[in-house]
């Protein structure tokens, strides 16, 4: 009984124990703005995979939700107030709501349909931000903005200094995920996985699949866009790029390499992926064939990704 | 060159001497012809797609690339075969290159989960890219089409030059091909047969690995014409593929997936609509495709021929 | 001692520096605590900039340009006495991310004194912002949208390529003179192309400039061929591409293909070297504006320029982007030899109006730093294309006037730019 759960309950631990760490020793290999990136994209990795991974639904549209975060908490700090949560929750709620509503109209589609349909509501997407450059910045970005102090009351903590600015990232990902994870656990998610294994069989059992997708889609790409704020304050910049569907590919790549049916794989993903594209593109400019080596190399030799060569005993 | 001062007074019957703009008939016609053409380019390259797609359900996200080496190919051989030795050559040797890629790699991934394709096409994708950067260079390169091609036909209606007539002779030649050995050939209606049921035909004695293997280097064929046709009218760098891959997907995704004829249908579609919005609202001429896209799908889930219960 | 630059496997550089880079490089990754050390000695310019992507090309010959600085300012000795190291780093040609995180370790891990960077315009101003916020001297080479030294200006960003007024001046009024007031418009829409059409629009209008249309394409844009007929039926004196990179190549190819160009006169704005060699030779043509030319018979230091340009791209001539790095790269030498230190707001304060040498603008009337914009001044050289060169395969243009910018440069207030200097 003990020993099932300390597996169980191990990497969670494992993972912990290194993000908290992880300004301590980041600098002997990268730089702590580095770290926070890992944990922001991973948290958009891990939020991808929630559909994914979870309920067994495939999304290339995920940038579009992540760049409306980060334009959401690009546009309230130069626009709104300059409040750094108020960003984040103002770009969370932008990226939700969009999912909510543009979720009824492609809950229908299943497979690479529902993939394709929504790269093309990213790109649509993609294409207001470039377009509406009164507003945006278009092709230029947004600028002359950048995240401000928290005041906490009793402290001003300056976020201008990246160590701060990545516990930010930490509490923030921690919400996230210890949300999703719950969510995961409950009988919502338990109904998710069933969905994932067998859809007929799950609407059989009576579970309303076109609620529970649409459910899980905007979790998702509400958590893509609580990524997206963060990744925006993280750069005090955003532009186009970021929602544009090779943007989405990022993701999938992360959570396909770390491992889909765990739930910190995605993470090790975005880390693997994050470290690596950084670490070669300063040592070569033949960085693009040494990625594609190393995934080739994954798919080849680790098809259930680095954590699911560990994950076959654990529950997913 | 031109010289300062002179000028040939223009062709076609639309312009005063104010220079009054075109007549929007003409110009509609004229895109509608148009879009066929460049629906007819979008088309090669997302036919091949769709073979590899139907038979293996390999999603291959490095056709752009093998669209790109085609065309660098067809650059490094015009010196020693001319233009139309290099436009004979070039795909072959594109297809080739499949044919061992299919061989060393692509075959590990039959039978898992598509996203493994995809990981790993995606891979393959910086790998062709940068091989190209490595061996042609970062500088685009000047690709010469013979001058009697690019010359225009006409100045008005068929605002046209021998190139894209060429082109859109050759992709109708080739699609034709196609169908004609789908249809006729043994190879062609094991291709077909193993598109519905791959386990029945290989019980049936056929060697469903060189089977995929031939149809994987039909498909390369078809990115590789396509890079070799491309290159005439744009400028030959590493990345010029990557902007054409999107329209393949969306190309087979109106047709339908597991149909030729509908991929057909979808890439000439998309030509004609982007084409009619650059009279109307240019900025858009990108995005209409995916809003054609997500349009088809609300509307008929399983694309404009696609058929029902595919992936 | 030669410890130029840090360099990068793949980038033609020559065995021994590479071997010493390579060691170099090594000790770097091995002991990051060797390079804190060293920090106190060496001082290091950083350039984050595309090497992949779209704008890879751009990219690289910058960097070539800048290598060649800094083993020029190491043989002299140096910037205030000490080595020069040249660390680079691939922002790559997508989101701002990659070039905000390289700009960041640059500043932060590697301690550079000095920023150079990008040829994205949308990366500049990412990278611009994390300087201003860091207080480190920024040049921007290449990276185009007036608002760099306009809008958004900052102290410490200075920027070497022209903005889109100053390009547009240059060249309205030789399109007016020699071809007709009839302009129509092909716009790429963004930024640069919004301004480079609202500046020609004000340069050509006081000389009787007509617009007869105007269309935005869209960037990326494969077939040209629906902006081009349109183009054709408002019949106007000249056809305007404002593209860039791959766009000016594909449009210029198929304009040609089409045989515009035997009815009407085409030219533009901005025009590169890059773009007139991956154009087939019949398709080089047009009245343009260069920023910078190599082939400047009778001006000083230019022809030794080339010829060391030469040797290190195996035989090809500098573009303006060579040049752009190479100006880059010697102005924050200069800045820090004139402000006898490497304190950015001294070094900021000693580029206003500040002449670069004749042997680093290699131009006929030089270049300057405009105070209070940080934007150099240079020549624009105005020309038309041509198949190719009577001495060398690589001459593409021919030069017929060189415009002086500061007759093009109109006033300060128009740039819009505000600077704020730190207290």
């Amino acid at each position: 009984m003990r020993n099932e759960s300390l597996t169980r309950h191990a990497p969670t631990v494992i993972v912990w124990l290194a993000l908290l760490s992880l300004p301590e020793w980041i600098n002997l290999v990268a730089y702590t703005d580095l770290g926070s990136q890992v944990v922001i994209l991973g948290l958009g990795a891990i939020a991808l995979n929630f559909l994914l991974g979870f309920t067994g639904v495939l999304s290339f549209g995920h940038a579009a939700y992540f760049g409306i975060g980060a334009y959401g908490a690009g546009l309230t700090l130069r626009y709104l107030a300059p409040s750094t949560g108020l960003a984040i929750a103002i770009g969370a709620l932008a990226g939700m709501v969009a999912a909510m509503v543009i979720g009824p109209l492609i809950i229908r589609l299943r497979g690479v349909y529902f993939a394709m349909v929504t790269i093309a509501f990213g790109q649509i997407f993609y294409f207001i931000a470039f377009r509406w450059h009164s507003v945006t910045g278009g092709d230029d970005g947004l600028t002359n903005w950048s995240r401000q102090p928290i005041d906490l009351g009793f402290a001003t903590v300056d976020l201008k200094n990246p160590i701060n600015f990545y516990y930010l990232t930490l509490i923030v990902f921690a919400l996230c995920t210890g949300a999703m994870a719950w969510l995961l656990n409950s009988p919502f998610g338990r109904s998710l996985l069933a969905i994932r294994e067998n859809e007929r069989r799950a609407q059989f059992l009576g579970i309303p699949i076109n609620l529970h997708i649409w459910l899980s889609w905007s979790i998702s790409c509400g958590f893509a866009a609580v990524a997206g704020a963060m990744y925006a304050l993280l750069n005090n910049f955003v532009d186009p790029r970021a929602l544009h569907w090779t943007q989405s590919g990022t993701f999938v790549i992360m959570a396909v390499l770390g491992g889909m049916r765990s739930f910190w794989g995605p993470l090790i993903g975005s880390a693997i992926y994050v470290v690596l594209q950084d670490y070669l593109s300063s040592r070569t400019t033949n960085w693009m064939s040494l990625i594609g080596l190393v995934f080739i190399l994954v798919v080849l030799f680790f098809p259930r990704g680095i954590l699911g060569m560990f994950g076959r005993r654990a529950s997913s | 060159m031109r010289h300062k001062g002179e000028r040939e007074s223009p062709q076609g019957p639309s312009t005063a001497v104010s220079g009054a703009p075109a007549d929007m008939n003409q110009l509609i016609l004229f895109n509608l012809f148009n879009g066929l053409i460049v629906g007819a380019f979008y088309a090669l390259m997302a036919l091949g797609l769709s073979l590899i797609m139907n038979l293996t359900g390999v999603i291959n996200f490095a056709h752009g690339g093998f669209l790109a080496i085609g065309a660098y190919l067809a650059y490094s051989l015009i010196p020693y075969v001319g233009f139309w030795g290099a436009l004979i050559i070039a795909p072959l040797l594109t297809a080739a290159i499949g044919l061992v890629v299919e061989r060393l790699l692509i075959r590990r991934v039959y039978g898992l989960d598509p996203l493994y394709s995809l990981l790993l096409t995606f891979g393959l994708a910086f790998i062709l890219e940068d091989a190209t950067r490595l061996i042609w260079g970062a500088q685009a390169v000047a690709y010469q089409v013979p001058s009697a091609l690019t010359t225009p036909l006409s100045y008005d209606y068929f605002f046209l030059t021998g190139y894209r007539l060429l082109m859109v002779a050759i992709a109708a030649v080739v699609v034709i091909a196609l169908f004609v050995i789908l249809k006729y050939t043994r190879l062609g209606m094991r291709i077909r047969a193993g598109t519905t049921d791959l386990e029945t035909v290989s019980a049936l004695g056929v060697n469903t690995s060189i089977l995929r293997n031939l149809n994987f280097g039909l498909g390369i064929y078809l990115a590789g014409l396509a890079g070799v046709l491309a290159a005439g009218q744009l400028g030959l760098q590493p990345t010029i593929g990557s902007s054409l891959i999107m329209p393949s997907f969306v190309s087979i995704i109106i047709g339908g997936l597991g149909s030729l004829p509908g991929t057909l249908l979808g890439g000439l579609l998309i030509g004609v609509a982007s084409s009619l919005t650059s009279v109307f609202y240019p900025s858009a001429t990108e995005a209409v495709m995916y809003v054609l896209m997500a349009s088809v799908l609300l509307v008929r889930p399983r694309g404009l021929l696609g058929e029902e219960g595919r992936f | 001692m030669d410890r130029t630059t840090r360099s990068l496997a793949g980038f033609g550089v020559d065995r021994r520096t590479l071997l010493k880079s390579a060691a170099i490089g090594v000790a770097g990754v091995a002991s990051p605590f060797v390079q804190t050390a060293r920090a106190a000695e060496t001082v290091r310019i950083g350039l984050d900039d595309t090497f992949t992507g779209t704008y890879a090309a751009l990219g690289k010959n910058e960097m070539i340009g800048a290598q060649l600085a800094v083993e020029q300012i190491n043989a002299k000795g140096g910037i205030l006495g000490r080595p020069v190291e040249l660390l680079i780093e691939d922002s790559t040609s997508g989101d701002a991310g990659a070039a905000v995180q390289k700009a960041t370790k640059l500043i932060e891990r590697d301690h550079v004194n000095f920023l150079l960077g990008n040829v994205n315009s949308a990366l500049a101003q990412a990278m611009a912002q994390v300087a201003n916020s860091h207080g480190v001297l920024h040049v921007v080479p290449g990276g185009h949208t007036d608002a760099i030294t306009g809008d958004n200006c900052h102290w410490n960003v200075f920027r070497v390529c022209n903005t889109t007024a100053m390009e547009t001046a240059a060249v309205a009024s030789v399109l007016i003179k020699n071809f007709g007031k009839k302009f129509y418009y092909l716009i790429p829409d963004y930024a640069f192309g919004h301004t480079l059409h609202s500046g020609m629009e004000r340069a050509a209008k006081p000389l009787g400039g007509i617009s007869v249309g105007a269309d935005l394409v869209p960037l990326g844009t494969t077939d040209f061929s629906s902006y081009l007929i349109k183009a054709q039926a408002a019949n106007p004196d000249v056809i305007i591409f404002f593209f860039a990179g791959d766009d000016m190549i594909n449009a210029l190819k198929q304009a040609v293909q089409f045989g515009l160009n035997r009815k009407f006169h085409l030219a533009g704005a901005q025009q590169e070297l890059e773009a007139l060699l991956g154009l087939p030779p019949e398709a080089r043509v047009g009245t343009w504006v260069f920023e910078w030319y190599w082939n400047q018979p009778g001006v000083p230091h230019v022809e030794e320029f080339v010829a060391k340009i030469r040797q290190k791209t195996g035989g090809h001539v500098p573009t303006a982007r060579t040049w752009f790095g190479y100006a880059s790269t010697w102005t924050c030498a200069l800045a820090a030899e004139t402000a006898k230190s490497l304190d950015a707001v001294k070094m900021a304060r000693a580029l206003q109006d500040f002449h670069l040498p004749p042997e680093v603008a290699l131009m006929p009337n030089g270049a300057f730093y405009r105070a209070g914009q940080n934007q150099l001044i240079p020549d624009l050289f105005v020309g038309n294309a041509r198949e190719k060169g009577p001495k060398d395969p690589e001459d593409l243009f021919e030069v017929t006037e060189v415009v002086k910018g500061s007759s093009v440069a109109g006033t300060l207030e128009e740039t819009g730019c505000k600077m704020n200097w730190p207290a």
